[in-house]
């Protein structure tokens, strides 16, 4: 199955989905020194991200996140690529920096059984 | 996107590689959301200060960019450290505080160190367009004061903030500020804390969905309790406005009449301090975010130990005690509480307990501010 998406910082990559329907606090959700969600409670707490496609709805909280973001690139735990439903400037600039391709796809819950994807240019394919 | 042959040259890198950069950002952030055009902005205020929340690599990007300068008035986050007692933060991280704060001077930024810049001189009018970070003041600045700001993420306000001009999306236009949820508040909001509570829930019922707030025939809303509405909104959302029925000046302005409606109660905001409820003692940590001079006052009366955080301008006029220390400059967010020997703490504040906990991994307990007034004196 194949889904068009809007490509924020597009890429070519594929790999295994990490997927949540809470949205992600970059600053002090996730730490860039392990790659792991830190936030207490969130679904996805003590996951890593890193190697993986996150699928997430949108970025709540500090405006710091675009750094985070940059900070798991830097630190070599960054994901392949991101996918959320609605993007915002924190997010895209983060991406932007970091050089993470980042697709907005509304309809992220047609990806919640996916367990492998390929994202290219504007496509999500599910292959898993 | 249009733009005009001075921003093409821009972009084009004739201007340098710092202006090239920051053009690039604004431009690129334009064709995500579909701006037709830039537009000028009378200010901006830059996150990412902290050696706590930028890291090593926050820096080493910023110091690629140092030779940048700002074209509009720029104010600063909260830095890590209380300049004037630096001796009392860890010696490696005042020295990393300092190069940042160093490069962000350089480059023609006001070091205000706040997060309440509206409360320090920085502070647009109404409809008034803005690029600002830091997602309580962007909350504030669109809501309280009216005037007109996405809530951009550090860098973007720092690139705006050098050309000077922010693409014309989002909160920027009036039709993307209506709201869409009327929000029936069916319980008597008294205390600043369960203001927070309220904005924090919100946020999660609303994810992102602007409401219109009915208090019903409550007095008006205090400052204070417009930036704790504020900060906990932002929190856990990425709402970045909110209208408060009769009493904020678009809602004053014009008939709004959002499609949804929902109600929330007591039970809501109770499970608000439900979920920040892991310590017992500790001091009381207030100021997040920075205390107007009103709180800072009021605090003073507080017995047990206050730790309070403030701009250096409120700050410098209040007069600390034995019990009672007033930082400036920082907060309880981005300094390195935990290796200064804090482990747990109470506070009224929703935003400080949940980056406290998620950032620091201090135990923290929300309270209510009369709560502490009481426990404190009883």
């Amino acid at each position: 199955m194949r889904f068009k998406a809007k490509p924020i910082f597009p890429g070519k990559v594929r790999g295994e989905v990490l997927y949540t329907e809470e949205p992600i606090t970059f600053l002090g959700g996730v730490d860039p020194e392990t790659g792991k969600i830190t936030e207490s409670g969130h679904e996805l707490e003590g996951k890593s991200l890193r190697g993986k496609i996150l699928v997430f709805p949108s970025a709540k909280g500090s405006t710091v996140g675009s750094y985070t973001i940059y900070g798991l690139k830097v630190h070599g735990n960054s994901p392949l690529a991101m996918i959320c439903s609605k993007t915002n400037p924190v997010i895209a600039i983060g991406a932007v920096m970091a050089k993470i391709p980042l697709l907005e796809f509304k309809d992220i819950e047609k990806l919640k059984k996916a367990r492998e994807v390929i994202i290219q240019e504007e496509w999500i394919e599910i292959v898993g | 996107m249009y733009l005009t042959k001075e921003e093409e040259r821009i972009l084009s890198g004739e201007e340098g590689e710092e202006r090239k950069w920051a053009m690039e950002t604004i431009v690129a952030l334009g064709e995500v959301f579909g701006a037709e055009r830039l537009v000028k902005i009378s200010s901006s205020q830059v996150s990412g200060v902290s050696p706590k929340t930028i890291g090593k690599y926050g820096l080493k990007f910023l110091r690629r960019i140092r030779n940048a300068k700002v074209s509009v008035l720029t104010t600063l986050n909260p830095c890590g450290v209380d300049l004037k007692r630096k001796e009392e933060f860890p010696k490696d991280f005042v020295k990393e505080q300092e190069e940042i704060l160093e490069i962000y001077k350089g480059m023609g930024i006001l070091p205000s160190c706040t997060c309440t810049p509206y409360l320090v001189g920085n502070t647009p009018s109404f409809g008034e367009v803005i690029s600002w970070a830091e997602s309580s003041a962007v909350v504030f600045a669109n809501s309280v004061l009216g005037a007109r700001t996405n809530r951009e993420g550090g860098p973007s306000a720092l690139a705006s903030a050098i050309i000077g001009k922010t693409p014309e999306y989002g909160l920027i236009i009036e039709e993307e500020r209506e709201p869409q949820v009327l929000v029936k508040v069916k319980t008597d909001l008294n205390d600043e804390a369960e203001f927070g509570a309220l904005g924090y829930s919100l946020g999660k019922l609303l994810k992102d969905e602007i409401p219109l707030i009915d208090l019903g025939n409550r007095r008006r809303m205090t400052l204070e309790e417009h930036k704790q509405l504020g900060a906990g909104i932002a929190t856990s959302s990425e709402i970045s406005i909110y209208h408060v029925k009769g009493q904020t000046p678009e809602a004053l302005r014009k008939e709004m009449n959002p499609t949804e409606k929902i109600e929330i109660g007591e039970e809501e905001i109770n499970q608000v301090f439900e979920e920040f409820s892991e310590s017992e003692n500790g001091p009381l940590v207030v100021g997040c975010p920075h205390m107007t001079l009103r709180e800072a006052e009021e605090a003073k009366r507080f017995r047990g130990k206050v730790l309070a955080y403030a701009s250096r301008c409120v700050a410098s006029l209040v007069k600390e005690s034995e019990n009672f220390k007033i930082y400036g400059d920082t907060c309880m967010v981005v300094s390195p509480l935990r290796e200064m020997g804090i482990e747990e703490v109470l506070t009224p504040s929703v935003k400080a307990a949940f980056y406290m906990r998620n950032l620091s991994g201090i135990r923290v307990s929300l309270i209510r501010k009369r709560e502490a007034l009481n426990e404190i004196q009883g």
